[in-house]
């Protein structure tokens, strides 16, 4: 049970001498990128704790304004860098909706496959991490190693292992081949041994439940009040996933666990994780085996997609076509309209607020970061308990910089 | 399902509904916004705050208005979303805040203040937030260039000898 | 009578030895901003594993390092960060600039990001890439180690010939011609941070 601030304060000591500060980060191993925080306390307690961020803060949504539909997709990739082709699927995913335009089914699968992967790349990060905080080393390697074969996986289909810039408006890049579906295949028959082998490490392992369990507990009515969305809310009780109650892409077609908790501390944000990515690997079991055939982007009349290369060389309307879309002052134009677009990103509700003026690069184009949202109501969460905490806590909140700054 | 009718009734006709693919669009007036925004949260069950946002018309075509505030909600029981949106104006664009009703605005509120000079009236702790606390500009303005007025060039250069 | 030297015993001057034992002992502070940082930690750890090079020690005390690895871009509220950290890493120190944004700014010339380290803090080797595979990471540290025996000497006299920024200056021509793309207006003072050498 954690301390109550106002058991650690006597109202009648005005200058309260006997607090001290504590600066922590923004250069500090805990915090795995930068973020700083300024603690408050009273021996060990904290008494209070006051984030101070923008560290990171590089500019991408004035860079989204200057760069068009498919160029800033290279930008969205290195904001949530554990797991960037979640963000790009999100990118375009609201990109879509104010175009209108509606995926092929293969496209669909291939987009659904691989939003699963990144959410298991990583919740894995996650895991291993905020173990790794607690002192915990080994989980972190066997984490890593499943991570690297995601990679690989990624790599294989865009050619790049860690910013893929996979999705492309109304569709993706590169199809995917058999020797990629050989690939995933292997990937969810080994995952499970890992994921076995960290549960036996970590679920009942003295040290890490003591140090984690009733740590920076959020009630279910907090986590609303404060819009907090992802993992982190279903942790503390809030039933709400976006791939059920909005389904996208192609996610009706699944049969999948929604993961909550009651409790709402770290424990239970870490066991969320490790059931989502069980259900994860079976939303992939069961796309993998329905990947249906056909072309990978929309129709090429909709002159929103880059024709295929034997068009482009053969005949003249593929030229023109392909001309269209790349000359900067030919491009397609957007409807002059604003709309807002969410996606369930393994860190939670990932949104794009899009303002289009009717060229083809948006006006305005407002992320929605969940890291932002999570990491306000730490100071929240770790009132009242020891300095030691804020490393569990901040762990289990799963923050990144690149998200929280963009 | 909200009904324009039925805002209409309490909120007078400075109120319309528009929609676009799945979204609901409210525009309100300033004045009127922070009683509507409290009316949806308690009577019609909006509880979740998605995200506020601020938009710069500066270069938009045909516009009026200078900023546009943009609310994203969410009713956490029927799971309809809804988009709140204001206008307002140079010089001094404010706006009261909305921390009473949802607490998660803190920092949404703080941002965009940050990135547009928007002010936030009964904020708690209005502070810039991402930008450092000496910035001078707001950067996400239509008038503050992409590469920045060379404040990123402005800082003490260490060479290797005196180090 | 001429001595000959014992069987295990070498004659070499005292700046190889030094160099001998610095390189292969690096001991890496992770400036890890960004997703670079993420690469990192996977060189770090299993399947690429550092160690195998003598550069797995990382420390996060600059106390305690010789070897600042900058993973990730550096914007300008993180620069005065960037700057005391080197400061306070205890001589010999080397400096790698790992990845696009911190050599040069990357895809992100924005306001907000320092348009490569290199202008405010010496950097010894760049890693390009964005990120860099670990691969080019690991081959770039052995570089480093190269040049070490190569060049470096006891009392560090090749430091203190080094009295200009390593990159450009802020006002070179490229320079000039960023800074004239940003439309200056008349009455916005430029902000300035405090001189933190002092
Ligand atoms: S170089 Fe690329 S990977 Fe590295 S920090 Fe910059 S954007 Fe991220």
């Amino acid at each position: 049970m954690p301390l109550q601030v106002a058991d650690t304060l006597a109202p009648d000591t005005p200058d309260k001498e006997y607090l001290w500060t504590l600066n922590f980060g923004p250069q500090h191993p805990a915090t795995h990128t930068t973020l700083r925080l300024v603690l408050t306390l009273d021996g060990e307690k904290v008494v209070n704790a006051v984030p101070h961020i923008g560290y990171l803060h590089s500019g991408f949504e004035k860079l989204g304004e200057h760069l068009d539909f498919n160029q800033y997709v290279t930008i969205v990739d290195r904001m949530n860098y554990l797991s960037p082709l979640a963000n790009e699927i999100a990118w375009h995913h609201a990109v879509e909706k104010l175009l209108g335009i509606e995926l092929t089914p293969r496209c669909k699968y291939i987009r659904t496959i691989f939003s699963e992967l990144l959410r298991i790349q990583d919740h894995l990060l996650n895991v291993g991490t905020s173990a790794l905080d607690l002192g915990a080393f080994t989980a972190f390697l066997y984490c890593f190693t499943q991570r690297e074969k995601i990679y690989d996986i990624i790599e294989l289909a865009s050619g790049q292992r860690f910013h893929s810039s996979y999705t492309r408006v109304g569709g993706v890049m590169f199809d995917v081949n058999d020797l990629w579906v050989r690939k995933v295949r292997d990937f969810i028959d080994g995952l499970p041994k890992t994921h076995d082998e960290v549960h036996r490490l970590l679920t009942r392992n003295r040290i890490f439940i003591d140090r984690i369990k009733g740590v920076g507990v959020l009630t279910k009515e907090d986590a609303i009040n404060f819009s907090v969305s992802g993992p982190v809310a279903r942790a503390s009780g809030v039933v709400r996933d976006i791939r059920k109650d909005e389904p996208y892409l192609c996610y009706k077609d699944f049969d999948f666990k929604v993961i909550c908790s009651q409790n709402g501390d770290c424990y239970a944000r870490y066991l969320v994780r490790m059931g989502e990515i069980i259900e994860s690997l079976k939303i992939i079991q069961q796309a993998l085996e329905n990947i249906p055939t056909g072309p990978i982007n929309v129709d090429v009349d909709s002159r929103v997609v880059l024709p295929a290369k034997p068009a482009v060389y053969r005949s003249i309307e593929g030229l023109i076509q392909h001309f269209e879309v790349i000359m900067p002052n030919r491009g397609y134009s957007a409807p002059k309209d604003e709309v807002y677009a969410a996606v369930e990103a393994p860190n939670g509700e990932l949104g794009f607020y899009l303002v289009s003026d009717g060229t083809n690069r948006a006006y305005r184009a407002r992320t929605r970061p969940p890291s932002f949202i999570h990491f306000s109501v730490f100071p929240h969460m770790i009132k009242g308990h020891m300095l030691s905490d804020v490393v569990a806590v901040l762990g289990s909140l799963n923050i990144i910089a690149a998200e929280l700054d963009r | 399902m909200i009904e324009e009718s039925t805002l209409k009734q309490q909120f007078g006709d400075g109120i319309w509904i528009s929609e676009f693919r799945d979204n609901r669009r409210v525009v309100v007036s300033a004045e009127q916004v922070h009683h509507l925004l409290a009316h949806l949260k308690n009577q019609l069950g909006f509880d979740f705050l998605v995200d506020i946002t601020a938009v710069d018309y500066l270069e938009y075509e045909n516009s009026t208005d200078r900023f546009g505030v943009v609310y994203c909600l969410l009713n956490m029981q029927t799971g309809e979303r809804l988009v709140v949106k204001t206008f307002v104006n140079d010089p001094n664009p404010s706006l009261p805040t909305v921390y009473s009703l949802w607490r998660g605005s803190d920092w949404m509120e703080r941002e965009v203040y940050d990135m547009f000079g928007i002010t936030f009236t009964g904020h708690p702790d209005l502070r810039r937030i991402l930008s450092p606390d000496e910035f001078s500009s707001y950067p996400l303005r239509k008038d503050y260039p992409l590469k920045g007025r060379g404040e990123r060039h402005n800082f003490p250069v260490i060479t290797r000898a005196e180090s | 009578m001429a001595v000959g030297l014992p069987e295990n015993v070498f004659l070499t001057k005292l700046d190889v030895a030094a160099n001998w034992v610095r390189s292969n002992s690096l001991w890496p502070m992770p400036f890890a901003t960004a997703c670079c940082g993420i690469e990192l930690m996977a060189t770090a750890s299993s399947r690429f594993d550092l160690a195998r090079f003598g550069a797995e020690v990382m420390r996060f005390s600059p106390r305690q390092c010789d070897l600042l690895i900058v993973a990730g871009r550096v914007v300008m509220k993180m620069l005065p960060v960037l700057q005391r950290i080197w400061l306070q890493m205890p001589e010999p120190k080397w400096c790698i600039s790992m990845g696009a944004c911190a050599c040069s700014g990357g895809v992100f010339d924005t306001y907000a990001v320092v348009q490569g380290i290199d202008r405010f803090i010496p950097v010894d080797l760049y890693v390009p890439g964005c990120p860099p595979r670990p691969e080019q990471l690991i081959a770039g540290i052995i570089e480093l180690q190269d040049r070490i025996k190569k060049t470096g000497t006891l009392d560090g006299r090749e430091f203190v010939t080094r009295t200009a920024a390593t990159g450009p200056q802020p006002l070179e021509l490229d320079e000039i011609r960023r800074l004239r793309e940003a439309t200056p207006v008349a009455g916005l003072e430029i902000f300035s941070t405090p001189d933190i050498k002092t």
